[in-house]
């Protein structure tokens, strides 16, 4: 018997003999929530976990993560209306995370630095033709070829990119952008062919397609009647912005033109006019500025380079050299009534810029395929009525963005993917969103946004240069760094630092953390300074 | 479960005063020269890590760039950041921190005073390379990591009377002096029983004699172990066992109890500061810098306390948070007697958002409310603020104060 001092009969023992995780009643339980901005990203993207890759400077491992949902990463990073940062919760702190502009960033990286796709692995062997070379279709191309289809696109026009190219002026995407990032999906064995349109969808069915995708596009500009005398001008905004585009001689307006509609194309056309010579370019609008479909910041960039806009009016009678406008008062429900008031406007040309109809002639000798309102009906997996038909972007019922349209273009993928293999495409349940009351955000050091850049007007109100610019690589970085990380661990070391009973174990770099529960008493402390709410209380069971 | 290893801490430690001294290094070791012994009192160097104390994050401010990588994500205020090198990363968010104060230990669930020993134990340990000695007053801290035979600690630690802590810290210390060990550094620590009460003649002889201890006070503001009676360090209005919500003046009485830190300061000593569990970072630069100095050092670290204080037991550090962020516990650090830096109010609130989460000041708002004494705690609040100049960009844009409540 070892020998112990007076009146000591025990032998020395630790405390870890004492399992105090007998106390509990709840636990603590470590999840990963649906951060806002995944949630509203029209193409899915994994934004929290591409941006905790760019926070580490790892751009190439945040670009690859943008890639597995998105192609487009630097078109992405220009033209998207970034719905992402308008559900971010840092919004609440300070300033939303300049999400977009990182995308930006990381696509100009990729494209610098001639990052490719993985190759494609696993060739199926089946074929899936795709109508329409837009951002739906180029989307749908890749998804599909990096799932080992093998895919041939058939496109109307001349050049890949859809309304990417014939839409957005170059001042907002640049077409080395664009050419870069469609001839990564052609490397990856995409084969595009060229002023083929699909006349005829069953034909292209006879020919032994083991799948279609379609995705025409919106490419008809609405029509509005308006009296004009027969030398009066007057064209609508995708053909002007389209003739732009292809023409060797840009089309010309003369010195005042006028262009009817409130969206981003009536924007768009108004500042391409401007670009190409009118020395005043004028937006006409029946509502007011407030009830503009177009986006805000597009319309301050116009009022920037000096287009002029004129609300509450309708255009009555056009001639050569002059319009007749009438103004128009909103009435209770905020509807624009006809006030009798007429006034002239001189105007050399009038652009209409009144919304788009797709081109589904191709489709009507169809079976089964569902047209109402001009767009093409389609189920969950977007799917026509006609098995092995699939659609997406603008021709089907949906908001018309270009992201809308890749996101369109990923879910079809999956889903002819399933459709070719016989096991229909299931999606993932979708965790609950990690809304701001989850978050800590004590832990949250203030920082302002840091803006892009903007080229200075004068320069560009003569130019096709990009109004934007990009980020340089330690602002990306220190934007990145915003983000939040809304509902997944960042490993930020808080649940292991303020844990009293040392019940939270680092199991290795980059693994996360595991609770003893040995030794957990329940206290909670954890899940409540969790600063991005990826912990949380469950009952003992 | 295992423990990895750290120097001085291997498994279920327990070591007494014997062991102490019977350290087989203890002979081997090189001794210091008597020189540096001899220079009793405080050597206040420059830091070489560049630490601004009481001011974090330094990215936030206009000061100078100590930090060569901005992080707006985290890392200023959370325990780790691994976009960081290691070395420059909390000892809590180090994987091989001594856990000084390991599992299995008795205190309650979300026990405030266990997670403020671990903090400056294991801050220390790592300050003074694992040559530490603890000695502790009687009190929870004591009573729920030691009961007989078992120990929940893995550092040196020593336990006399509730009264003694520091005469006793000062005997080891002067035990190390006579040993020509120059390298082994004395660490003592109680509640605000032990401390501001029982304790206080030999803490007060321990910091006019200047003697070489850290004394490290967790103050819970009563007597919890023995179910909750007032204490010296009690706040006004508090109710406890001994001061119940009675009568036209419920709870603990104004104008009594002591402010120990402002009594330390006034002995002179070379070190004083006030910490927080809820600012890690702070605490462990503190408890870093007073390891850096030599002579009598005081730390006053406010640790909230589930059972007494009637709050949830996940609340703790969010309760430390907002009785700093309201001004009604000034975090600060004074040399010499003097105040030479505190940590700015991040997100001002009144005083109200950290009183209504706790029972003990539930009279104050049931059955009827009352303003008047709230008043009162906003005053001292402010007073505070005033002292110890707590919002420094007060006026200015930046410093708009927002209410936790409200944000959460």
């Amino acid at each position: 018997m070892k020998q112990k001092p007076f009146a000591i009969t025990l032998d020395v023992g630790s405390s870890l003999a004492n399992e105090t995780g007998s106390w509990r009643s709840e636990k603590p339980l470590y999840v990963d929530l649906l951060p806002p901005c995944n949630q509203a990203c029209p193409a899915g993207e994994n934004i929290q976990q591409w941006l905790f890759y760019a926070e580490e400077k790892n751009y190439e491992a945040a670009w690859r993560q943008i890639v597995k949902d998105n192609p487009f990463p630097a078109i992405m990073g220009r033209v998207c209306y970034h719905p992402c940062q308008s559900s971010c919760n840092r919004a609440e702190i300070d300033e939303a995370v300049g999400i977009n502009a990182v995308e930006r960033f990381l696509g100009d990286e990729a494209i610098r630095k001639g990052w490719a796709f993985d190759p494609v692995e696993n060739l199926s062997g089946k074929r899936v033709l795709v109508i329409g070379a837009g951002p739906s279709g180029l989307s749908a191309a890749y998804h599909l070829r990096r799932l080992g289809h093998e895919v041939h696109i058939r496109e109307a026009g001349p050049m890949a990119g859809g309304m990417m190219r014939f839409g957005i002026p170059k001042y907002r995407l640049p077409r080395e952008v664009l050419d870069a990032e469609v001839k990564r999906i052609t490397d990856l064995g995409v084969t595009i062919e060229f002023d083929a349109k699909v006349e005829d969808l069953e034909a292209a069915l006879a020919e032994g397609f083991d799948a279609i995708f379609c995705a025409v596009g919106a490419h008809i500009g609405k029509r509005a009647y308006i009296p004009a005398g027969e030398t009066a001008k007057i064209l609508d905004a995708v053909t002007y912005l389209r003739d732009v585009e292809v023409d060797e001689d840009k089309p010309m307006l003369g010195r005042r033109v006028v262009v009817y509609g409130g969206g981003n194309t009536a924007i768009d056309a108004a500042r391409t006019a401007k670009r190409l010579g009118a020395e005043e370019a004028i937006i006409v609008y029946r509502r007011t500025r407030d009830k503009m479909p177009a986006h805000d910041f597009e319309v301050e960039e116009a009022l920037e380079e000096g287009i002029m806009l004129k609300w509450l009016s309708t255009i009555k009678h056009v001639d050569d050299g002059k319009m007749v406008v009438e103004k128009m008062a909103l009435d209770e429900t905020g509807f624009p009534q006809p006030t009798g008031e007429f006034e002239e406007l001189e105007a050399d040309s009038l652009v209409l810029a009144l919304g788009q109809e797709a081109d589904l002639t191709f489709l009507e000798d169809c079976d089964g395929i569902d047209i109402k309102d001009g767009v093409v009906a389609v189920d969950q997996s977007m799917m026509t009525g006609r098995a092995g038909v699939f659609a997406g972007g603008d021709m089907v019922p949906a908001e018309r963005t270009v992201t809308v349209a890749v996101g369109h273009g990923k879910k079809a993928a999956r889903h002819i993917d399933g459709y070719l293999r016989g096991t229909a495409y299931v999606p993932a349940a979708k965790h609950p969103v990690a809304t701001f009351d989850k978050l800590t955000t004590w832990y949250y050091a203030e920082a302002p946004r840091e803006h892009r850049p903007y080229l200075e007007v004068a320069r560009r109100a003569s130019t096709f240069d990009e109004v934007k610019q990009g980020l340089d690589e330690e602002t990306a970085k220190f934007e990145a760094r915003r983000c939040m990380s809304c509902g997944n661990c960042f490993a930020c070391d808080n649940c292991f630092g303020v844990c009293p009973d040392n019940a939270v174990k680092k199991t290795g770099i980059g693994k996360g953390y595991a609770i003893d529960y040995d030794y957990c008493k329940g206290c909670g402390i954890c899940v409540a300074e969790c600063p991005c709410g990826s912990i949380t209380m469950i009952p003992e069971e | 479960m295992t423990q990895t290893g750290t120097p001085a801490g291997s498994s279920a430690t327990s070591s007494t005063a014997s062991q102490m001294t019977t350290d087989s290094s203890l002979e081997s070791r090189d001794v210091m020269s008597t020189s540096a012994m001899t220079t009793h009192g405080p050597s206040v160097s420059p830091d070489p890590a560049g630490y601004h104390h009481g001011v974090v994050p330094e990215a936030l401010f206009d000061g100078p760039a100590a930090q060569p990588v901005k992080f707006y994500q985290v890392g200023s205020f959370a325990v780790g950041n691994r976009l960081l090198p290691m070395a420059d990363r909390s000892v809590q968010s180090d994987p091989n921190r001594t856990n000084s104060l390991t599992s299995g230990h008795r205190a309650c669930q979300g026990c405030g005073e266990a997670l403020g020993a671990r903090y400056a134990l294991d801050a220390a340990m790592r300050a003074t390379n694992n040559q530490m000695v603890a000695v502790n007053a009687t009190g929870c801290l004591e009573v729920f990591s030691t009961p007989y035979p078992e120990t929940s600690w893995r550092v040196a630690w020593l336990h006399s009377l509730f009264g003694n802590a520091p005469a006793v810290a000062s005997g080891v210390a002067a035990a190390y002096k006579a040993l020509g060990r120059d390298d082994v550094r004395v660490v003592a620590q109680g509640g605000d029983g032990g401390t501001v009460d029982i304790g206080f003649g030999c803490l007060s002889g321990m910091f006019e004699r200047n003697d070489d201890v850290l004394y490290i006070c967790y103050d819970n503001e009563a007597y919890m172990n023995t179910g909750v009676q007032r204490s010296g360090a009690t706040p006004p209005a508090a109710r406890t066992a001994t001061t119940q919500a009675v009568g036209t003046d419920p709870g603990n009485v104004f104008g009594q109890g002591k402010d120990l830190p402002r009594i330390a300061m006034a002995h002179e000593i070379p070190y004083v500061a006030t910490a927080s569990v809820a600012d890690l970072h702070d605490l462990e630069a503190k408890v870093e810098r007073a390891m850096s100095i030599r002579g009598a050092r005081y730390i006053h670290v406010m640790v909230p306390c589930p059972l007494g204080w009637g709050t949830a037991s996940c609340d703790t550090i969010r309760i430390a948070r907002l009785a700093t962020q309201s001004g009604l516990f000034p975090v600060f650090e004074a040399e010499f007697g003097e105040v030479v830096a505190s940590s700015p109010i991040r997100r001002q609130v009144p005083v109200e958002d950290y009183l209504k989460p706790q029972k003990r000041f539930a009279h104050l708002f049931s059955p009827t409310r009352r303003d008047d004494v709230i008043d009162r705690l906003q005053a001292q609040a402010d007073r505070n603020i005033r002292r110890y100049n707590l919002l420094p960009t007060a006026g200015q844009p930046a410093a708009a104060p927002v209410a936790e409540e409200a944000r959460a």
